[in-house]
C-alpha cells in the first residue's frame, strides 16, 4: 500500500476492446505499468497504439475490460468521481466551448471544479500570464489559433492545481512556438507545484522531454524507463554521411540498400545512418563519414524496423518525366484579402521541375492560404500565379490535370472502399479502359494496398489511409505534387516510408511542394519558406536557414531552433 | 443550487444567446408556424365555386338557383350542359356540380318532386362531405323562403338545429393555434435538446465535463433547466400571439395553462434528452426527433384528425404520445375553460410519461463514454 | 466530360447508399411517414362517441335513433334521461356529440309539423364538429326520405348525391397520392441539400475540386443522384399506394412521370441550392426543414388553397408542390387527360429551369 502512494498511477493486466463495425480491436492488451509522482511520464506510441485509451481509463471514463488501474491510490474504475475530482484531464480535442470567450470557459470549469469565487481573479491572472492569452481575454475560443486552443484547455485543465495531470497529445497540429510554450507550461506546473503529468504524444522528439517514457505500440508496452535508457543501446551506431559526388538522394538510396544499414535519412546536408553493430557503413570514395549521437527516435526505429515491410520502388509512374526547363510554380506579389484583413500579401517565389519545396509556419501564417491558391481552390485577390505554365485564373481545368493533391485530413470518401476510391479518382481524372486498370494495378501494387482493397477506407489505420490518399493523388501521374501537412498524426515509420516514395518522385522529376509541423521534415526538403503574417520570413535550403540561427547559445541550431528563433525576432521587431 | 450547476446552466444561456440555430429553433420556427397556420391554413370553406346546369331555363329554376347565388359558401358559375361542367370540375376550376334537369318545373309539382343532381368532386372528400353539408343547408332556406312564399307547408319531415359548443362560429384557427403550441413545444423540448446534446458529444466537450466532478444529475439538469426556461419563453410568445394577433378566446385560466405546458415541456425534455442518450451524433438525433416526437405531435395527437376514426393499433400507440393529452388540454383551457374531468387525468398521463422518460434516461446515462 | 459525371454519379450513390445513415434516410421515414399517414391521417369519422337524451318515446324517434346507432361512424356512449348531464359529459370529452330529441318530435311528425331535432357538437377541433353535423345531418337526410317514401310528402325538391372519383369519399384517396408529391420532395431534397455539406465536413470537396471536374460537372454529378432516388421514391410509394392501400391510378402513367420529372427540377434545384450555402449538415438539414414546413402546409396537401387568404393564395403560385399534387390527384383519381394537366405542367417546368439556374449560379459563386 506505501508503494502505490508513492505512484500518480499505478495499473496493472489492464485490458480494454471495441468493437468498430464488424471488427473488434483490443485497444490495450494485458499492460502494466506505472507512473512515479512529481515527474512528466510520456505516454509515446504511434497513432492506434491505445494511448488515449490509457488516458480515458485513467480518468475514469472508460472501464476496463480486466486488469485494474490505481489513480492517486484510488480506484480510477470504482471511485471515478473522487478520482475526477483530484485530477486535471485535457482529451485529444479539447472541449472548449468555441462560442465562449475565452473567460467564460474559465468560469465555466472554475464552477465545475468548485473554484471558490474569491480565488479566482488571481487564478485566472495566473493561468492567463502563463498561456500569455492575457490579451485574448474576451476572444471567442472558436476565434482562437490552434495553438492558443490547446493553451486555453491546458489552463482549463489546470484551474484547480490538480495533482495529476493527464494530457493525451496537447502537441498535435501545434506550432512548434506553441508547443514550446506549452511545453513550459508543463514544466513549470512540476517544478513550481511538484504536479504528477502523463502527456501522451506521437512525436518522437518529444520523447527526450520527459523525465520517464512508456513506450506503447500495438496495445503493449514495449519499454519503460528514462528516454536515456532508449539511446543508451544505440551510442556508437549513428553516423552522418556525405558524399561530394552524389545527390543525397541518390546516397540516401544507396545507403539504404547496404548491409547492415537499419535506416537512412536525409537530414539538411547529410544522410543520417543508423547501422546494426557498432561500424560505420562500407566507405566508399568521396564519401565521408561522421559519427553523430543517438536520439529518442532511432531507438524508436532501430526497434521496430524489423517488424514492418520497406516497399517502394525506384520508379514510381515507371518513367522519368522530361526535366523541365525553368520554373514549374511561379508567385508574383501574390495577394489574398478577407475583408480588411490580408491573409497573404506580397509572396513570390518559384519553384523548379523536381524539387521538394517546403511551406512552413506557425498557425494562421497564411501557408495554407497560399497552399489552397496553389492548388487552385482559392481566387488570388492580387498578384500572378503560374502552376505548370498556366495561369489558374483562366485555364484552371487543364492546369489541374497535372496536379496531384493530398490534404491533411486524408480526404477521402469514408465509406467507400479502397478499390472504389482509387477507381473513383481515377475516372475524375479522365482515366479509362487499360490506362485506367493499368494504373489501378500499379496504385495496389505500389502500395501494397491488394489485401484491403475491398475494405471501406474509414476504417483504414491511419498509415494506410495515408498510402491510399498518396495513391489517389498519384493515379493520374501529375507533374506536380502539393501535400498539405502529408503525415500529421502519422507514425515515424510510416513516416520514413512515405518520404522514401517522395524522394523517388523528385527524382523521377516531380516537382513536390508541401506544407508541415514536423521541422525533422523540413531537413528532407531542397528549399524552404518560413512564412509569418501572411508573408515570407525566409527563403532557403535548411542548411542555409540553420545557419541564420547560429547564435552564441546555440552553435548548432536545430530546425525548430532557427524556427523558433527567427518568429521570435519577428516578434520582438 | 450548486455552484456547478450554476455554471451549467449559465455556460448554456451564453450558448443559446451566441448559437443562431438554437434562437431559430426556439423562437423563429413558433413565429413561421404560427403564421403559416394561423393565416395559410383555414378548413372554414368559403366561397366554394359550384358549377349550376340547368337544362332549361324557368322561372323555377331561378328560384331554386337563388338560394345557392346568395349563399355566402357558394361562388356560382352556370354551364349549359353537364359535359363541360364536368370538365372544369375535373380541371380543379369548380369543386361541384349542381344539375337541374329539363323537366325541373313539372317535376317539382309532381308528388314526388324534382330530383335535383349534386356531382361532388371526391377527391378532396373533406371538402366534399362539406360542401354536402351546406348543398342541404341552401335547400333548407329554400324550403323555408317557399313555404312561406307560397302558404305551404314544404318542410322536412325532421329538421335538424345544430349547435356546436365552445367555437360556434367553427372558426378552424380557434382549434389550429392551441394545438400548434403542442407541436411547438415538442420542437424545442425534444428536437432543441436531443440537438444540443448531440452536439456536446460530436464536439468532444462532454469528454471534457465528464472527467469534472459533475454528477450525472447534475448534467441532466444543466440541461433540462435553460431549455425549460427557454421552452416556457417559446410558449409565453405563442400565447400572446393565440390572444392577440389570433383572437383565439381563453376560456380557462392562464395559471392552469402555464402549469400544464411546464408539466408537458419536461416530458418533451425528457424526451429530447432519451434520444441523445442513444444517439450521440446531430444528424441521428434529428432524424429520431423528427420521427418520434415532432410528426407524432402533428399527426396522432388529435391537433387535426380525430384519433377516436384511426384504426385500432394506431389508436393504441397514441396514448404513449404525450402530445395527445397536451393538446386535449390545451384545446379545452383555451375553449372551454377549466374543466378539470378534462385536465386531470390529461395532466396524470402527462406526468406518468414523464416519470417514465426521465426514468428511462436516469438509467441510460452513465457517466462513462461508452 | 460523361464519363467523369458517370463516375461521380457512381460514387454519389455508393458514398449514400453505403452510408447506415444515408440508408436510414432513404428508406426509414418515408416508410414510417407513409403508414402513419396512410393510416392515421383521416377525415372519415369513425366510432365518434355520442349520447342521446330523447323525452319522446314514439315510434319514429326511436327509428330515427335506431339509424345512428347502425353507423359505424358514431358509438353509442350514454342515454340520458337528465338534461343537465348534457354539459357534463360534452365538457369533459366523453361524447363528441349528443342528440336531442323534444317530447313532441313524434306526434309532430306525424301531425306533419316539422319536428325538430338538436344535435350538440363539441367545437374543440371545429372541422370533427363540422363533420360530425355533416355525418348527423345524412342520416337524418335518409330517414327523412324513407319517411317521404312511407308518407306521401309535400317536398318539392330531393337532392341526389354521386361523388365523382372517390365514391366512397374516402380520406385515404386523397392523403395516399399526396404523400407521393411529398416524399418524393422530402428525400429528393434531403439527399441534394446534405451531399456538398457532407463532402465540405470530411474536407473531400477540395479533394474534388483539385481535379478536372468543372463545376457544371460536378452539379450535374451531384443533380443526377438525386433525380434517381427522387423518381425511385416515387415509384416506390406509387406501388404501395395502388398495390398495399388499393387507391385506384386511372391516368397514364406516362403523364404521371412527366409531372414527376418536372417536379424533380424544382426539387433538386431546392436541394442544390441549400447545398451550395450551407457549410455543414447540420445547417443543411435546418435549411432543408425550413423550405419543406411551409413548402407542404401551402401545397393544398391537407387543406386547400381556396381556404387561404388571396395574399397567401399568390405566395402558392411559387410552390412547385402545389402544381405537382394537383398533377397526382388528377391522374391518380380523376384519370385526367394530357390535355388538362398542361395548365399545371408548365409552372413545374418554369419554376424547376429557374430553381436550376439559381442553384448553377449559387454554386458557381459558393464554390471556394
Amino acid at each position: 500500500m506505501q508503494e502505490s502512494v508513492n505512484r500518480a498511477i499505478s495499473a496493472s493486466n489492464l485490458s480494454k476492446s471495441f468493437q468498430a463495425g464488424k471488427r473488434r480491436i483490443e485497444a490495450l492488451k494485458k499492460i502494466s505499468f506505472e507512473v512515479r509522482r512529481g515527474i512528466v511520464t510520456g505516454l509515446i506510441g504511434p497513432d492506434s497504439a491505445g494511448k488515449s485509451t490509457l488516458m480515458r481509463l485513467a480518468a475514469g471514463l472508460l472501464v476496463p475490460d480486466e486488469g485494474s488501474i490505481i489513480v492517486a491510490g484510488m480506484d480510477a474504475t470504482r471511485e471515478s468521481l473522487k478520482v475526477q475530482g483530484t485530477i486535471g484531464y485535457m482529451p485529444q480535442r479539447f472541449g472548449l466551448y468555441e462560442d465562449l470567450t475565452v473567460l467564460e470557459n474559465l468560469d465555466l470549469y472554475a464552477d465545475l471544479q468548485g473554484v471558490p469565487p474569491g480565488e479566482r481573479p488571481s487564478r485566472y491572472e495566473a493561468l492567463l500570464n502563463m498561456a500569455s492569452l492575457s490579451p485574448f481575454k474576451d476572444r471567442l475560443a472558436g476565434n482562437l489559433s490552434g495553438g492558443m486552443k490547446q493553451k486555453l484547455g491546458l489552463a482549463c485543465a489546470l484551474i484547480r492545481q490538480p495533482s495529476l495531470l493527464l494530457l493525451d497529445e496537447p502537441t498535435v497540429g501545434v506550432d512548434p512556438v506553441s508547443r514550446r510554450e506549452l511545453w513550459s507550461i508543463v514544466y513549470r506546473l512540476v517544478r513550481e507545484n511538484n504536479t504528477s503529468v502523463l502527456l501522451s504524444t506521437a512525436y518522437l522528439d518529444e520523447a527526450e522531454r520527459c523525465d520517464e517514457v512508456i513506450l506503447l505500440h500495438e496495445g503493449r508496452v514495449l519499454q519503460t524507463g528514462c528516454p536515456e535508457s532508449l539511446r543508451e543501446p544505440l551510442k556508437g551506431r549513428i553516423f552522418a554521411v556525405k558524399s561530394s559526388a552524389m545527390s543525397k538522394r541518390n546516397l540516401q538510396a544507396d545507403l539504404a540498400r547496404k548491409p547492415g544499414v537499419i535506416d537512412a535519412l536525409i537530414h539538411g546536408d547529410h544522410v543520417r545512418v543508423v547501422m546494426e553493430r557498432k561500424n560505420p557503413p562500407d566507405p566508399e570514395p568521396d564519401m565521408t563519414v561522421m559519427p553523430l549521437a543517438p536520439r529518442f527516435e532511432d531507438g524508436f526505429v532501430a526497434m521496430l524496423k524489423d517488424k514492418r515491410e520497406t516497399v517502394a520502388a525506384d520508379e514510381i509512374f515507371g518513367r522519368s518525366l522530361p526535366l523541365q526547363s525553368g520554373p514549374v510554380i511561379e508567385l508574383d506579389q501574390l495577394e489574398r484579402r478577407f475583408g480588411n484583413f490580408y491573409a497573404v500579401k506580397n509572396v513570390s517565389f518559384s519553384v523548379s521541375g523536381g524539387e521538394v519545396f517546403g511551406l512552413l509556419g506557425a498557425n494562421g501564417a497564411g501557408k495554407s492560404t497560399t497552399f489552397r491558391m496553389l492548388c487552385g481552390l482559392l481566387q488570388p485577390s492580387n498578384g500572378k500565379l503560374r502552376v505548370a505554365g498556366v495561369d489558374l485564373r483562366h485555364a484552371a481545368s487543364k492546369a489541374r490535370a497535372k496536379i496531384g493533391y493530398m490534404s491533411q485530413k486524408f480526404s477521402l470518401y469514408s465509406n467507400l472502399s479502397v478499390l472504389e476510391n482509387l477507381r473513383f479518382f481515377g475516372s475524375a481524372y479522365g482515366l479509362s479502359g487499360k490506362t485506367g486498370s493499368d494504373r489501378l494495378d500499379w496504385a495496389m501494387e505500389e502500395f501494397s494496398l491488394s489485401s484491403v482493397s475491398d475494405t471501406v477506407s474509414g476504417d483504414l489505420s491511419l498509415g494506410y489511409k495515408q498510402r491510399l490518399a498518396l495513391a489517389c493523388a498519384l493515379m493520374h501521374e501529375p507533374e506536380i505534387l502539393f501535400l498539405d501537412e502529408p503525415t500529421s498524426g502519422v507514425d515515424p515509420l510510416a513516416r520514413r516510408e512515405f518520404w522514401h516514395r517522395i524522394n523517388t518522385l523528385a527524382s523521377n522529376g516531380v516537382t513536390v511542394m508541401v506544407t508541415t509541423h514536423f521541422m525533422e521534415e523540413a531537413e528532407y526538403c531542397d528549399r524552404l519558406a518560413i512564412m509569418a503574417e501572411g508573408s515570407i520570413l525566409t527563403l532557403g535550403t535548411p542548411s542555409e536557414i540553420k545557419a541564420g540561427a547560429i547564435s552564441e547559445h546555440l552553435p548548432e541550431p536545430s530546425m525548430e531552433d532557427a524556427f523558433v528563433e527567427l518568429i521570435r525576432s519577428r516578434e520582438k521587431s | 443550487m450548486s455552484m456547478r450547476l450554476n455554471g451549467l446552466i449559465r455556460k448554456e444561456f451564453i450558448q443559446i444567446i451566441r448559437d443562431p440555430s438554437s434562437i431559430a429553433i426556439a423562437f423563429l420556427m413558433p413565429l413561421v408556424l404560427l403564421m403559416l397556420f394561423g393565416y395559410g391554413v383555414s378548413l372554414d370553406s368559403e366561397h366554394i365555386p359550384l358549377g349550376i346546369v340547368t337544362e332549361s331555363n324557368s322561372a323555377d329554376a331561378s328560384d331554386f338557383t337563388a338560394s345557392f347565388h346568395a349563399s355566402r359558401y357558394f361562388k356560382t358559375s352556370h354551364f349549359s350542359d353537364t359535359r363541360g361542367a364536368v370538365d372544369a370540375m375535373m380541371s380543379g376550376s369548380i369543386s361541384a356540380v349542381i344539375v337541374l334537369r329539363q323537366d325541373f318545373s313539372k317535376q317539382l309539382r309532381q308528388p314526388g318532386g324534382s330530383p335535383v343532381q349534386l356531382l361532388l368532386n371526391g377527391v378532396d372528400e373533406n371538402t366534399a362531405r362539406i360542401i354536402s353539408g351546406y348543398v342541404d343547408g341552401s335547400l333548407q332556406s329554400w324550403l323555408e323562403h317557399a313555404s312561406a312564399a307560397r302558404g305551404l307547408p314544404l318542410e322536412l319531415p325532421v329538421k335538424v338545429e345544430q349547435r356546436i359548443w365552445f367555437n360556434s362560429e367553427l372558426r378552424s384557427r380557434n382549434f389550429l393555434v392551441p394545438g400548434l403550441i403542442a407541436v411547438i413545444m415538442t420542437l424545442i423540448g425534444a428536437l432543441l435538446t436531443a440537438l444540443v446534446m448531440a452536439r456536446e458529444w460530436e464536439r468532444g466537450t462532454m469528454e471534457a465535463l465528464l472527467v469534472t466532478p459533475l454528477s450525472m444529475s447534475e448534467v441532466i439538469l444543466g440541461k433540462l433547466i435553460p431549455y425549460f426556461l427557454l421552452g416556457m419563453g417559446g410558449l409565453a410568445l405563442s400565447v400572446a400571439m393565440a390572444l392577440w394577433l389570433f383572437h383565439v378566446p381563453l376560456r380557462g385560466s392562464l395559471w392552469v395553462l402555464f402549469a400544464c405546458s411546464a408539466l408537458f415541456l419536461i416530458t418533451a425534455l425528457g424526451m429530447g434528452l432519451l434520444i441523445s442518450s442513444v444517439a450521440k451524433n446531430q444528424f441521428i438525433a434529428g432524424q429520431v426527433a423528427i420521427i418520434g416526437t415532432f410528426l407524432p405531435a402533428f399527426i396522432l395527437s388529435g391537433f387535426i384528425f380525430d384519433i377516436d376514426s384511426m384504426p385500432g393499433i394506431v389508436r393504441l400507440i397514441t396514448h404513449v404520445i404525450a402530445a395527445r393529452y397536451y393538446v386535449a388540454i390545451l384545446q379545452t383551457v383555451f375553449l372551454v375553460g377549466d374543466e378539470w374531468s378534462v385536465i386531470l387525468p390529461n395532466a396524470g398521463a402527462l406526468v406518468l410519461l414523464a416519470a417514465v422518460f426521465l426514468g428511462l434516461t436516469w438509467k441510460n446515462t452513465r457517466k462513462r463514454l461508452e | 466530360m460523361g464519363k467523369r459525371i458517370f463516375a461521380l454519379m457512381i460514387k454519389e450513390f455508393l458514398a449514400l447508399l453505403k452510408d447506415r445513415k444515408g440508408r436510414l434516410v432513404l428508406i426509414v421515414p418515408p416508410m414510417i411517414q407513409l403508414v402513419v399517414f396512410g393510416y392515421a391521417a383521416t377525415f372519415d369519422l369513425k366510432r365518434v362517441p355520442y349520447a342521446v337524451y330523447s323525452e319522446d318515446r314514439g315510434h319514429a324517434s326511436r327509428d330515427l335513433l335506431a339509424a345512428f346507432k347502425g353507423s359505424s361512424s358514431f358509438a353509442l356512449k350514454a342515454q340520458l334521461n337528465d338534461e343537465s348531464r348534457i354539459a357534463g359529459l360534452v365538457e369533459s370529452r366523453q361524447v363528441l356529440m349528443v342528440i336531442r330529441i323534444g317530447r313532441n318530435f313524434s306526434s309532430d311528425l306525424l301531425s306533419g309539423k316539422p319536428a325538430a331535432i338538436q344535435i350538440i357538437a363539441d367545437g374543440r377541433n371545429s372541422n370533427t364538429a363540422m363533420l360530425v353535423v355533416n355525418y348527423a345531418g345524412t342520416i337524418v337526410k335518409a330517414f327523412n326520405s324513407d319517411w317521404a317514401a312511407k308518407h306521401g310528402s309535400a317536398i318539392p325538391v330531393h337532392i341526389e348525391t354521386r361523388s365523382w372519383f372517390n365514391p366512397n369519399l374516402e380520406s385515404r384517396w386523397f392523403f395516399i397520392p399526396g404523400i407521393v408529391g411529398l416524399l418524393t420532395l422530402l428525400v429528393t431534397v434531403l439527399v441534394t441539400a446534405l451531399s456538398v455539406a457532407r463532402e465540405r465536413e470530411q474536407g473531400t470537396f477540395d479533394q474534388l475540386l483539385v481535379t478536372p471536374l468543372s463545376p457544371i460537372e460536378i452539379l450535374i454529378g451531384k443533380a443526377l443522384p438525386g433525380f434517381l432516388i427522387g423518381v425511385g421514391e416515387a415509384t416506390v410509394v406509387t406501388l404501395a399506394a395502388v398495390l398495399w392501400f388499393k387507391v385506384p391510378l386511372l391516368g397514364s402513367i406516362l403523364a404521371l412521370y412527366i409531372g414527376i420529372l418536372l417536379f424533380l427540377l424544382s426539387a433538386v434545384g431546392m436541394g442544390l441550392m441549400i447545398s451550395s450555402i450551407a457549410v455543414t449538415q447540420q445547417q443543411g438539414l435546418l435549411g432543408a426543414f425550413f423550405f419543406m414546413v411551409p413548402a407542404i402546409i401551402l401545397s393544398g396537401f391537407a387543406t386547400p388553397i381556396r381556404n387561404m387568404p388571396s395574399i397567401v393564395q399568390d405566395i402558392t403560385l411559387v410552390n412547385p408542390l402545389r402544381y405537382f399534387l394537383v398533377v397526382l390527384r388528377g391522374v391518380f383519381l380523376q384519370g385526367t387527360p394530357f390535355r388538362l394537366l398542361l395548365p399545371e405542367l408548365w409552372p413545374l417546368a418554369l419554376i424547376g429551369v429557374i430553381s436550376l439556374a439559381t442553384a448553377r449560379w449559387l454554386f458557381r459563386n459558393r464554390m471556394y
